[in-house]
């Protein structure tokens, strides 16, 4: 051989990036417009929920003196007053949090215990991956509300509850995408290799498989978190979530309907909130996913 | 025998393009004219331009590219203008195609007899279904395939992969083409096969006029196929002969560089790699293409591309300094480094009565073998012969086996799990494809710790020296330590992969096929790196090819296999020179070889 190694060679012709793959991924996304505009309502709407109790007029609790129920916008109270003449944009500004922590919890949840499944069955194939996958099914086969109005019924209306139940949801359709990218990368040689010099199990699932899946499941993550959104505002909205009198947007659309055509802002502000999140989340989910598949092809530039 | 006549193909100043951005050129200035009955050879490593001539030849481009300029002309007429209509009519009938793997163009879905008739239907041929079915049988009989029933009425599933590329072959010379384009139609085929392919498209060609363009990498199998050769680079035409004069006396570096890369039977000539990687488009130098890995390089070959010109008679190079590298005798080859002497010891590995399978199916049978440490054994078989699956149970990735496998004397449990960690440490095994073998979502310093770290406990600064270290010793700098592998040429990626097996301190390297992903320069260098490495480390390999002219530069014992089972065995001077075994004389001599088609042709 001569001196020159190959790699110096190959300084001169490889002018790609050195870029990991999952930043690779946010960058193909971030090209497209979808992922932007999500990402903007996405952000807004979580910092009206995260912050805006710090610029909220009053407590969410709090019934205004001299303002009747269903009282229309006025200088005291700008969106006007709820069932109980409480102020609906305070309430509004406190309210969200409680959506965003529920289902960002619940879709953590069901992530961390899909992900590890579809893991676990595309590694062990045969009776193993047949049990698991199985069993999934059968979770898939139960309607996230349904599940929860179950739980509900059964133990009573606790928060964790509610986590629980969203999450079970969330982890068969978590489980599925996982075993359907894992199951070609077992397939392949590297993790041969890992297996040739002994790796623990464990470790070749943690480090040769899941890094490899990591696109599907950023997006799949997202789209989970807008699905959850829907489900956590619906369950509040059954009263299965935060109980009065604290503030929360599902809670806000129950305890308001009947004065819908005398002041629909508390109704009407929530519903658009919880709307805007979930189109959001799931615009930026959207980006994701259509990267990934971009990068799978080989077509990163452009959309 | 080429330009008298009116060529049947010429290609004038072929220009193809990036249909976006800086319109950057894929190939440039490609002229060349193929007469009836003539084959010639495109040949070019991966990258170089060469499916995109065979694919512009006829009138086509892949997506994302476009004909900015030249002219096609069969017979006469150019097809490059023609309604786009107009030029698929073309196709089958005034120019054909077969590609490099005849499962992909055969639609599964369809009998045997659908696909042809619908190539005749197509074009008109014939008035009734009668007649039809009559060509067809013709057409099966030209490629030497029965024409009954009962094949017309299979699947293409239901056929051999030989098969498979003979109705592919049939159809492409079922309208009576003026013009033929073979993209590497035998690169997925067994020596075997692709012998018989070859020479049946040797012999269509020549009976009915077709003037063919044949598309390879493999210099070998176009040196023993065509008169006439063209190599590519970098898009360029480099040079332009007759396949004699090209192989024996190039007049430019590449070529000569490439011929230096091809393994040889006999074994004489060390194998010498390209050191540096072709430039893609957009990435290519000022000046001459090759000029950054050119021994004759001078200040001249950096400012202007140089021109397409003639040295000889039908001869063309695309160099300015040809007339110093003709000088150069092309005796001038290095000669190849002795292989080290086997010393009797005892063996590294003996395998006892082993009988593997697959499910229910067998694929070994009774494989008794010995590897010495510090000795290569070459095992040599054609697909499905079992000695992938040999090399896995050795490598402890296939547990389905019985009979025994030693290790310096101790039995090896049958998978990896089961064997103790010194074991797995001193058995390494290189994979195939090194596109396969290494995780993509790691960087190559992570690749090469990782058994690092399993077997040794260092500390990170010694871990960081070794893994420099045993990159240096697979001639990678470190500046790919914090790369990924898709941002590695092929080589360099399978160079990491032996880095990742030699950083546990083996006793035995497994090869299986590691060179039959790479284009043959890189092979060249991945076998002189073997060959050195077993040298300076002292390593026992067990090499697993189906390449026989490779083992000659590495191995000191071979090994041939056929249907699981080993037919010979023995020193890999004396079974090639002297085989013995009916198996092994007919693989010897179906093997291509550029020696053997340089000295026919002289």
């Amino acid at each position: 051989m001569t001196d020159v190694t190959l790699a110096d060679a190959a300084d001169l012709e490889l002018d790609e990036s050195r870029r990991g793959p999952v930043r690779v991924l946010f960058s193909a996304a971030w090209s497209q417009h979808r992922t932007k505009i999500g990402l903007g309502i996405t952000l807004l709407l979580v910092g009206i929920a995260v912050f805006g109790r710090l610029v909220a007029p009053y407590a969410p609790d709090q019934g205004l003196e001299g303002q009747f129920p269903y009282a229309s916008p006025s200088s005291d109270a700008w969106l006007g007053t709820d069932a109980l003449g409480r102020d609906v944009l305070s309430r509004f500004l406190y309210g969200g949090l409680s959506v965003l922590v529920l289902s960002g919890l619940s879709t953590a949840l069901g992530m961390t215990v899909g992900v590890t499944v579809g893991l676990l069955a595309a590694y062990s194939r045969g009776n193993l991956d047949d049990l698991l996958m199985r069993t999934m099914d059968v979770f898939l086969s139960l309607p996230a509300i349904v599940l929860g109005l179950l739980l509900a019924a059964t133990v009573g209306p606790k928060l964790w509850l509610l986590v629980v139940a969203v999450g079970i949801t969330t982890m068969p359709r978590a489980a599925r995408v996982t075993r359907g990218a894992a199951v070609e990368v077992v397939e392949r040689d590297f993790v041969r290799a890992a297996e040739a010099i002994g790796i623990p199990r464990r470790r070749i699932i943690l480090s040769e498989l899941l890094p490899n899946v990591s696109s599907p499941l950023i997006a799949e993550t997202t789209l989970r978190m807008s699905f959850n959104v829907a489900v956590v505002a619906g369950l509040s909205f059954l009263g299965f979530g935060l109980q009065p009198p604290a503030a929360d947007w599902g809670l806000m659309i129950n305890e308001n309907q009947n004065g819908l055509t005398l002041q629909p802002w508390p109704v009407l502000l929530p519903v658009i909130a919880i709307a805007l999140l979930t189109i959001g989340t799931s615009l930026v989910g959207d980006g994701l996913a259509r990267a990934a598949i971009g990068i799978e092809r080989g077509k990163t530039r452009g959309e | 025998m080429s330009t008298q006549a009116a060529p049947a193909l010429e290609v004038v100043d072929l220009r193809v393009e990036v249909e976006y951005g800086a319109h950057e050129d894929i190939v440039d200035g490609i002229s060349f004219r193929v007469a009836a009955g003539e084959v010639m050879g495109l040949v070019g490593e991966s990258g170089s331009g060469k499916t995109t001539v065979g694919l512009a030849v006829l009138g086509h481009t892949r997506r994302g590219a476009r004909v900015a300029r030249g002219e096609v002309r069969i017979e006469g007429r150019d097809i490059l203008p023609l309604p786009v209509l107009e030029r698929q009519q073309l196709r089958g009938k005034l120019v054909s195609y077969v590609p490099q793997d005849p499962a992909a163009s055969l639609n599964p879905a369809l009998r045997i007899a659908t696909q042809l008739d619908e190539t005749l239907s197509a074009h008109g041929f014939g008035s009734s279904d009668e007649e039809r079915r009559e060509r067809i049988a013709e057409a099966l009989g030209e490629v030497l395939l029965p024409s009954d029933g009962l094949f017309l009425r299979r699947y293409p599933h239901q056929l051999s992969g030989g098969q498979q590329q003979r109705v592919a072959l049939a159809m492409a010379f079922a309208n009576r083409p003026r013009v033929i384009v073979l993209d590497e139609p035998t690169t997925g085929l067994d020596v075997t096969t692709q012998a018989h392919v070859l020479e049946t498209v040797r012999d269509l060609c020549a009976a009915h006029g077709v003037a063919a363009v044949y598309v390879s990498h493999d210099l070998a199998v176009v040196a023993t196929l065509v008169d006439r050769v063209a190599v590519m680079y970098g898009g360029r035409l480099a040079e332009l002969g007759p396949t004699g004069a090209l192989f024996r006396q190039a007049a430019h570096p590449y070529t000569r560089r490439l011929v230096e890369a091809i393994p040889e039977m006999s074994g004489r000539h060390a194998l010498v790699g390209i050191p540096g990687t072709a430039p893609r488009p957009g990435h290519r130098p000022t000046g001459c293409f090759f000029a950054p890995r050119c021994a004759y390089v001078q200040q001249e070959c950096t400012t202007a591309e140089p021109p397409f010109e003639s040295v000889a008679d039908d001869h063309e190079v695309r160099c300015i300094r040809h007339a110093a590298v003709l000088a150069d005798a092309a005796a001038a080859r290095r000669a190849a480094t002795p292989r080290p002497e086997i010393e009797v010891e005892d063996a590294l590995v003996a395998i006892r009565d082993v009988n593997a399978s697959y499910g229910t199916r067998q694929i070994l049978y009774g494989i008794e073998l010995t590897v010495r440490p510090r000795e290569c054994l070459a095992l040599v078989g054609e697909s499905g012969s079992g000695k992938t699956t040999l090399a896995r149970c050795v490598g402890g990735l296939h547990e389905n086996y019985t009979g025994e496998i030693l290790f310096r004397g101790q039995p090896l449990a049958p998978g990896a799990h089961a064997r103790t960690a010194d074991t797995r440490r001193e058995i390494q095994y290189i994979f195939q494809s090194p596109y396969n073998s290494l995780n993509p979502r790691k960087t190559i310093a992570q690749i090469v710790e990782q058994p690092l770290r399993h077997f040794y406990s260092l500390g990170g600064v010694e871990e960081r020296a070794r893994v420099r270290e045993v990159l240096e010793s697979v001639q990678l700098s470190s500046t790919v330590l914090d790369r990924y592998p898709h941002q590695l040429s092929g080589g360099e990626r399978q160079r990491v992969a032996i880095a990742r097996a030699l950083v546990a301190n083996p006793q035995l390297l497994v090869c299986d096929e590691v060179t039959s992903a790479l284009d043959v320069s890189v092979q060249a260098a991945i076998i002189d790196l073997l060959a050195q490495l077993q040298r300076e480390l002292h390593i026992g390999l067990l090499f697993v090819t189906h390449n026989l002219a490779l083992i000659r530069t590495l191995s000191q014992e071979v090994a041939v296999m056929n249907e699981g089972r080993i037919v010979e065995r023995g020193l890999v001077d004396s079974v090639l020179d002297d085989p013995q075994a009916d198996y092994t004389r007919k693989l010897l001599s179906d093997t291509p070889s550029l020696e053997a088609a340089l000295a026919a042709s002289a």
